[in-house]
């Protein structure tokens, strides 16, 4: 990704950012306030215009970057975002809702009717769409960022590339490379767990095996995940089911390729009944 | 400002709050009235379902921490407690869990009040106290005050990182304790910033209690809360109430009636044959004050002083306050279970799935936040059920606003939108949890 001439200029003054909500829990926006040491010198740096989690002052569009938290669950929804694209000059999407649907899309391959009959008593009062999906596949989206939660540090990388003109530097690559980096002993090897870090794009820092436990996955799968090798570690070796294989590849980016996929994959061999 | 508007037609005014700013997900105020009469008033929660009852159903309990975590990005701590209590009810093992792990488990809320309950004061609640639209634009003028407690708020953080790796669904705490206990060298480096936040935040609260102006709205609230006979209660106790409420944890779920409204996606939630309570800190401290950290007993006379109100307090604008003693008390806390820390022998109890059933609530900051789950006999979920501190409280605020609303007929529009936000951020409405997965029959009743 390039800088998409959006360098602040004498002319345009601070570059206008506005966050916005959508299916999700309000975490990854948190992860905005969690920067304690940055907070306001971000707040200084850039026009901070639509914050509603933060602040209840509004200035109109256009935007120069829209941050978008959530997934598309509702009609509302699905109308909103066309909006709030045409406002912006750059979105980037943030965290595993807005980059894959979120845990909620697990209704994807579920009968929305008959779960919303068994949550509410009225379920003629609630609309809400038979899919949960990412940002990117209603409107065009500039950079995406994972994780459930984002990093916040990624946000602060992809703010300073953007006000400097580099490209950000995101990682790409496994949570492996991570977890090596900061030497902790592999759980998958030594202890038999069923890591997901093979597969998993890094950027959390490697937590779960410094927790001695399995990766499960919250920021999505990595550039090309070689499935067919985890397959053999969890089936052939662990003796995983085709059953814990989906119920693993479902979790929080379960609708993102090539993980749904694979979770398809396994629901077909799943034993009837 | 939120989009806000009024409009004025034969004598009926309507007050409209479009999309409320500074509260945790999304919802909208709508007031009708005629002349100084309160027609209609709806805290209107248009936050989208996300179903989460319906797709636990099946998976494997051990998921169900990380799973209930993200109903809310703000008080993942909560799920994660309240589940684990519930689930180990289920399983037959609640008895069994070591007070070492059960100190963990107290230390990780700490550290959840402290970040939220900072987070809300200063960040969000603060400046409808000090006239400003948020605390980006208060830093202007109060950039120190600001900058001080966004330091706390990180070392609130800081604990839950210490034992979950982040602070925004952490991954440390699993059914029957957790992953692996904290290394001391990082509990130690934690302590000494812990006791200096403590210190910093005992000034803080002082100065609130007697610099700002609280507005008066004092109501006979039935206060509902977790009582503990030992200590101020975050994950164990009976549930009791002000008014003679006193149940075991299993009961409470048969006692509260959940309804579903049209304007809202989320359910309301009243007690069987007493109606509409209140939760939160308020509650907490008026039934459990004399059991406060002793830092925190100390500044109870300051405060109650320097307010003019001795306990028990009926006014929820001094839920700020309740909040600032809360956070002198989690960091206390947090620093006496620091100071002696060593790795517990063992950082979680054995678990071997069973069929069982098992409710439990634990005080999330913003109240009682209750978990039931029934579990299969090879380990899955069959059915579970939540009930949200704002679920609880959405019907008291509404009864707030309610007499609130006939003192600021006189207002312009802009002060009565202001007036009422205010007082709908004294209990600082978790909206994207209150959206959530309970169960209820088609008759509207509970399942």
């Amino acid at each position: 990704m390039t800088a998409l001439g959006l360098l602040p200029t004498a002319r345009t003054g601070k570059l206008k950012l506005a966050c916005f909500k959508f299916s999700s829990c309000d975490g990854c926006q948190l992860q905005v306030l969690n920067l304690e040491d940055e907070l306001l010198a971000l707040a200084e740096t850039l026009e901070i215009a639509y914050f509603l989690e933060a602040r209840r002052r509004e200035l109109p569009p256009p935007y120069d970057i829209g941050l978008v938290e959530g997934s598309i669950s509702t009609p509302e929804e699905e109308e909103r975002i066309k909006h709030i694209r045409r406002d912006c000059r750059m979105l980037v999407a943030i965290g595993a809702c807005a980059t894959s649907g979120g845990i909620q899309a697990l209704r994807n391959w579920a009968d929305v009717g008959e779960m919303t009959r068994a949550v509410y008593a009225r379920p003629e009062y609630i609309a809400t769409l038979d899919t949960s999906t990412p940002i990117a596949a209603h409107v065009f989206v500039e950079c995406e960022l994972r994780g459930c939660p984002i990093n916040p540090q990624h946000l602060v990388e992809l703010i300073s590339a953007l006000l400097v003109g580099r490209r950000p530097n995101i990682p790409t690559h496994s949570v492996c490379i991570e977890c090596k980096r900061r030497g902790w002993p592999c759980v998958l090897v030594s202890q038999g767990k069923p890591c997901l870090g093979p597969v998993t794009q890094a950027g959390c820092g490697a937590l779960c095996p410094g927790f001695d436990r399995a990766c499960y996955g919250c920021f999505g799968p990595m550039e090309q995940p070689n499935m067919p090798s985890l397959d053999s570690w969890f089936t052939d070796e662990l003796g995983h089911s085709p059953r814990d294989m989906r119920r693993m590849l479902r979790m929080f980016n379960g609708y993102l390729e090539p993980f749904k996929q694979a979770s398809d994959h396994y629901e077909r061999r799943e034993p009837a009944g | 400002m939120s989009d806000a508007s009024q409009r004025a037609d034969g004598g009926r005014r309507t007050i409209e709050v479009k999309a409320l700013a500074r509260v945790e997900g999304e919802g909208r105020l709508y007031i009708r009235m005629r002349g100084g009469h309160v027609e209609q008033v709806q805290l209107n929660i248009f936050e989208p379902p996300r179903l989460y009852e319906a797709f636990l159903r099946g998976r494997d309990f051990r998921e169900v921490p990380d799973i209930t975590a993200r109903i809310c990005g703000i008080c993942p701590v909560a799920y994660q407690m309240s589940c684990c209590h519930a689930l180990e009810r289920a399983l037959g093992v609640y008895h069994q869990v070591d007070p070492e792990i059960r100190a963990l488990r107290t230390l990780f809320y700490c550290g959840e009040w402290i970040e939220s309950h900072v987070l809300h004061m200063f960040l969000l609640h603060l400046p409808d106290f000090l006239g400003f639209e948020s605390a980006l634009g208060m830093a202007a003028e109060y950039r120190p005050l600001v900058a001080r407690s966004l330091r706390i708020k990180k070392a609130g953080n800081a604990i839950v990182a210490l034992q979950g790796g982040r602070s925004v669904h952490p991954v440390g705490a699993c059914v029957g304790g957790f992953h692996k206990a904290p290394d001391p060298r990082g509990a130690a480096e934690l302590a000494g910033e812990l006791k200096w936040c403590l210190d910093d935040m005992c000034d803080l609260l002082l100065q609130l209690a007697r610099t700002l102006k609280f507005p008066e709205l004092t109501r006979d609230y039935e206060f509902v809360a977790l009582v503990d006979e030992q200590q101020y209660a975050m994950n164990l106790g009976r549930i009791k109430s002000n008014k003679g409420l006193n149940v075991d944890q299993e009961e409470f779920g048969d006692l509260v009636e959940e309804h579903q409204v049209a304007h809202s996606t989320a359910l309301h939630a009243t007690l069987k044959g007493r109606g509409a309570y209140l939760v939160g800190p308020l509650a907490r401290l008026n039934l459990s004050a004399e059991k406060l950290h002793p830092r925190a007993a100390e500044l109870v006379p300051k405060v109650c002083d320097a307010v003019g109100a001795n306990l028990p307090w009926r006014n929820n604008y001094l839920s700020l306050l309740a909040r600032g003693l809360e956070v002198v008390h989690a960091l206390a806390t947090a620093c006496d279970i620091l100071k002696d820390y060593r790795p517990p022998a063992r950082p979680s109890i054995p678990l071997a799935p069973r069929a069982g059933v098992g409710g439990h609530g634990t005080e999330a900051p913003r109240g009682i936040c209750w978990h039931q789950y029934r579990v299969e006999a090879d380990g899955s979920i069959a059915s579970a059920r939540i009930i949200t501190p704002t679920n609880q409280n959405q019907v008291t605020i509404e009864e707030d606003l309610r007499l609130l609303a006939p003192q600021v007929a006189a207002l312009s529009d802009e002060q009565a939108v202001l007036r009422c936000e205010h007082l709908i951020r004294n209990y600082d409405p978790c909206i994207s949890c209150s959206v959530h997965f309970l169960s209820i029959r088609r008759d509207g009743s509970r399942a």
